[in-house]
Parts: structure tokens; C-alpha cells; sequence
């Protein structure tokens, strides 16, 4: 349920997004560090899936890598 | 199928990882045009796994992109599981995914399709996601929701049938925090149902009547599982040309599982060319809570397990990468290619999973387990 509460907020925020104006305090041509390659959460997606599954098969917890998400705004 | 109770959970990984990782990877836009041919290779516990993985992505009008992925596990096994209770065995386990993307201003929807098949296993995983970004592009929201089933059958036992379901949920979010730090935390349930339990393990438990002084019965799972990760990360821009990544994740389950990983990474790229990577990585669990190595007696309670993935037990990994950036001089299509090496070496120790090889030890006082494990992945990357 607690889930179910969690995705229901981030909808909410998604929704309300449209609404919301905020200033960025970092500009986007203030983002060259973040647009680095070297800056990527996950350079070589193939190569960390793969870690990924050795650690799931040997071990018992599971999850939690996430989408990893962008966010740099460097387009 | 030994490998096979852990394995599944790949049909897991390489849907949620090969292709939603590098789709939802930055909302607002598609990843680049990309192809990865990689060759992997795992040598640990008496257990050799090798195989190709091939990764395909594509975009079209900046507001379509498709994916394709296929990987080969060739499985060669004499781990200890196996030598105590069982025989060596060899099996090969093929997958295949798909996704597609669709970008609609600061919005990504994405959709994906996995099939995992091997002699006693089948999975396949569905998985929707969609990720904006907001705030001024400072953060990106992902939510996620895969749904999978299997079909688990037996070798040797054509009357054996199950099914696993399973659905996941995820939230995702991405921050900016300044011109050098990127935060993100990521929220996890995995709820499973149906045959969890691998039909081959066996649990052991005193019997005074057995020359070895123990006897072996199946061992029994319930047939549900939740689970909940938690993970935060950070990855800041050093005041050189390098990156430091720091990452902590909680996990806690119905069984009674609960871990903590850590790791630390860092990225030095030299010259023009050459990027060099090294990590540690530190993961603790502690037991289900159906877990012994050693019962009192046969059938003792409800459930049974000595799964040692199920055991207290700790794991480190020291890995090392390198990559070399190129312009391939006979494939003009390409704007750039990389040819990459990734060593792990891991580290693995059980606090009450113990190894029955060893004779002359008093019942349930042989020597705790452990095993180091070699991982190799070499790959070329290619942008066109």
C-alpha cells in the first residue's frame, strides 16, 4: 500500500510539473561538467547490466539500480 | 536450473537494465544511435559462465527509438552445491528483448519485452516506464512497473509444472544539485508469487542413522516474497577531469533479508583517448529467516531452505576498467567506437553456509564457506 501511496505522490508531481515555475539555479549553459561523458550515471548500460546480474544471482537482495534518470538538461 | 533460481532474476536485470536503464537515461532526450557487442566471462565457486551479449538502439525523428538486445549464458557447473548433492552439469540459457520509446516534449514513455528461456526455465518480463524531466531540467521523475511470469518445470519429472509471478515497481528521481553534483535515489518493490524455490537444492538435517551422521530433504519456500530497496547515489566532478560516484543501497524483504550495499567508483579519463575506471564495492546480508545449514531433524518447520544466496554472508569487489576511444578506419558509418576491458575480482564469505567437502569435522562445526569469483567483460562500442 505504502508503494501504491509512494507512486500516487510521484504522479501528483508529475502532473503538477506543468504548474510549477521554477527558476533553475544552475543554467544550462552553465552544465559542462554535467554533460561530461565521464559525468554519465552509466557509461556502458551492457557492461553494468551484466554486474548487475552476477550480484543478483549470488546474493539476496535485489532491486534498486534504478533508471538511473538523466537530468543533466545538456540538449 | 542449479543456477537457474538465481538466474531468473536476470530476466529481471537485462529488461529493466539493457533497455530501460539507456532509455529513460535522460528524459527529454533519446540516447544516441549505439550498438554493443560484448563477450562475458564469470569463474567462481567451481561455476564458469560465458557468453556473447549484443545491444542494438536506434532513433528516428529525435522522437522514436527502438532497441534490441540478445544474450547467451553457456553454464558449466561444479559448484558446491553440486558437488555435495548433485552432478556437474552444462545448459545453455538464451534471451531476447525488445523496447521502443516515444518522446513527447520533456516526457519518455517506454515499453519493453524480454523473453529468457533455457531446458527447465522460462521468463518473460513486460515493462512500461515514463520519465520527465522538470524544475528547469534540473530533475528528471521516472515511475516504472514491469510485470513478469515464468514457467519452472523439472528435468527428469515431465509431471512437474509452476509458475512464478511477479510485478515491480520503481520510482526514480535525478537531481542537479550544482554545476558539479548529480544526486539520485531510487525506490524499489518486487512482489513474487507462485514457485520461488529451486526444485533441486536440498536442505540437510541430523540423522543418526545416516553413515555421514546427516541426511538431505527438498528444500521448501513460501510462495510469496516482497521485497524493498532503497538507494541513494551521488556523482560529483572533481576540480580535474575526473568523476567520483559514491552509491549506498537498503534492502529489506518478507523473508527477513535485509542489506546494505556500498560502493565508490571513480573515472579518470587521460588524453583524447583513454578513459580508466576503478570501484569497491561492499554488500552485507543477513539470513532468511527459514535458513540452516544444518536442521535438528527432518521436516523440522514450515519452510526450509540452504540456499546459501539465502545465508548471512558479505561480498567485496575491486574492479578495474579501461577504454580506448577511436574513429574505426574501416567503418566510415560510425561516428566513434570504444574498445573496452572490465576486470572484478569478488570476494565471497558465508557465516553459516558451510562447506561439506572437507572430512574429519564434527557435524555442523566444517569450515565456513568461501569463494573468490573472476569477472570479465570485454566489449566494442560503437556510435553511428
Amino acid at each position: 500500500m505504502s508503494t501504491l501511496r509512494l507512486m500516487l505522490l510521484a504522479l501528483v508531481l508529475l502532473g503538477s510539473s506543468g504548474c510549477a515555475r521554477v527558476e533553475p539555479w544552475v543554467k544550462p549553459y552553465e552544465r559542462e561538467y554535467l554533460a561530461d561523458p565521464i559525468m554519465a550515471w552509466d557509461r556502458d548500460p551492457v557492461a553494468s547490466s551484466y554486474m548487475q546480474h552476477v550480484y543478483e544471482s549470488r546474493e539476496g537482495a535485489r532491486g534498486g539500480a534504478g533508471a538511473a534518470g538523466g537530468g543533466c538538461g545538456c540538449n | 536450473m542449479q543456477l537457474s533460481h538465481r538466474i531468473r532474476r536476470f530476466a529481471l536485470a537485462l529488461p529493466a537494465g539493457l533497455l530501460l536503464c539507456p532509455l529513460s537515461a535522460a528524459a527529454g532526450v533519446l540516447p544516441d544511435d549505439r550498438a554493443d557487442l560484448m563477450y562475458h566471462y564469470y569463474d567462481g565457486g567451481g561455476v564458469q559462465i560465458d557468453g556473447p551479449s549484443l545491444l542494438v538502439r536506434k532513433k528516428f525523428a529525435e522522437k522514436y527509438a527502438v532497441s534490441a538486445s540478445y544474450y547467451v549464458d553457456m553454464v558449466s557447473s561444479a559448484s558446491i552445491d553440486v558437488v555435495t548433492t548433485a552432478s556437474p552439469y552444462s545448459e545453455e540459457r538464451t534471451q531476447y528483448g525488445v523496447g521502443f520509446e516515444y518522446l513527447r516534449d520533456k516526457v519518455t514513455y517506454a515499453v519493453s519485452f524480454s523473453n529468457s528461456s533455457e531446458s527447465d526455465y522460462d521468463a518473460n518480463t513486460a515493462n512500461f516506464s515514463i520519465s520527465q524531466d522538470m524544475f528547469g531540467d534540473l530533475t528528471t521523475i521516472s515511475l516504472s512497473f514491469s510485470r513478469g511470469w515464468d514457467d519452472v518445470s523439472r528435468r527428469g519429472d515431465t509431471a512437474f509444472a509452476e509458475q512464478v509471478d511477479r510485478r515491480i515497481y520503481g520510482v526514480d528521481i535525478s537531481q542537479i544539485v550544482s554545476r558539479k553534483l548529480i544526486v539520485g535515489m531510487s525506490f524499489e518493490t518486487i512482489a513474487e508469487e507462485g514457485f520461488l524455490n529451486n526444485p533441486y537444492r536440498q536442505v540437510r538435517y541430523r540423522d543418526l542413522d545416516a553413515p555421514l551422521g546427516y541426511s538431505y530433504e527438498s528444500e521448501l519456500y513460501p510462495r510469496t516474497r516482497t521485497g524493498n530497496a532503497l538507494a541513494v547515489r551521488g556523482r560529483y566532478y572533481l576540480p580535474w577531469r575526473a568523476a567520483l560516484q559514491a552509491d549506498y543501497r537498503w534492502y529489506n524483504d518478507t523473508w527477513d533479508i535485509g542489506s546494505s550495499t556500498f560502493e565508490l567508483g571513480y573515472t579518470h579519463p587521460l588524453g583524447l583517448h583513454w578513459t580508466f575506471d576503478a570501484h569497491y564495492r561492499y554488500y552485507q546480508q543477513d539470513q532468511a529467516d527459514f535458513y540452516a545449514d544444518l536442521f535438528p531433524r527432518q521436516d523440522f518447520q514450515n519452510f526450509l531452505a540452504r540456499d546459501k544466496e539465502l545465508a548471512s554472508m558479505e561480498s567485496q569487489t575491486l574492479g578495474f576498467g579501461v577504454s580506448y576511444e577511436f574513429k574505426a578506419p574501416r567503418l566510415e558509418f560510425l561516428d566513434k567506437a570504444t574498445l573496452n576491458l572490465k576486470f572484478d575480482l569478488i570476494r565471497f564469505d558465508y557465516h553459516n553456509f558451510r562447506d561439506l567437502r572437507p572430512t574429519g569435522y564434527p557435524i555442523g562445526a566444517e569450515p565456513l564457506y568461501s569463494f573468490d569469483a573472476d569477472v570479465i567483460r570485454l566489449f566494442f562500442s560503437g556510435w553511428f
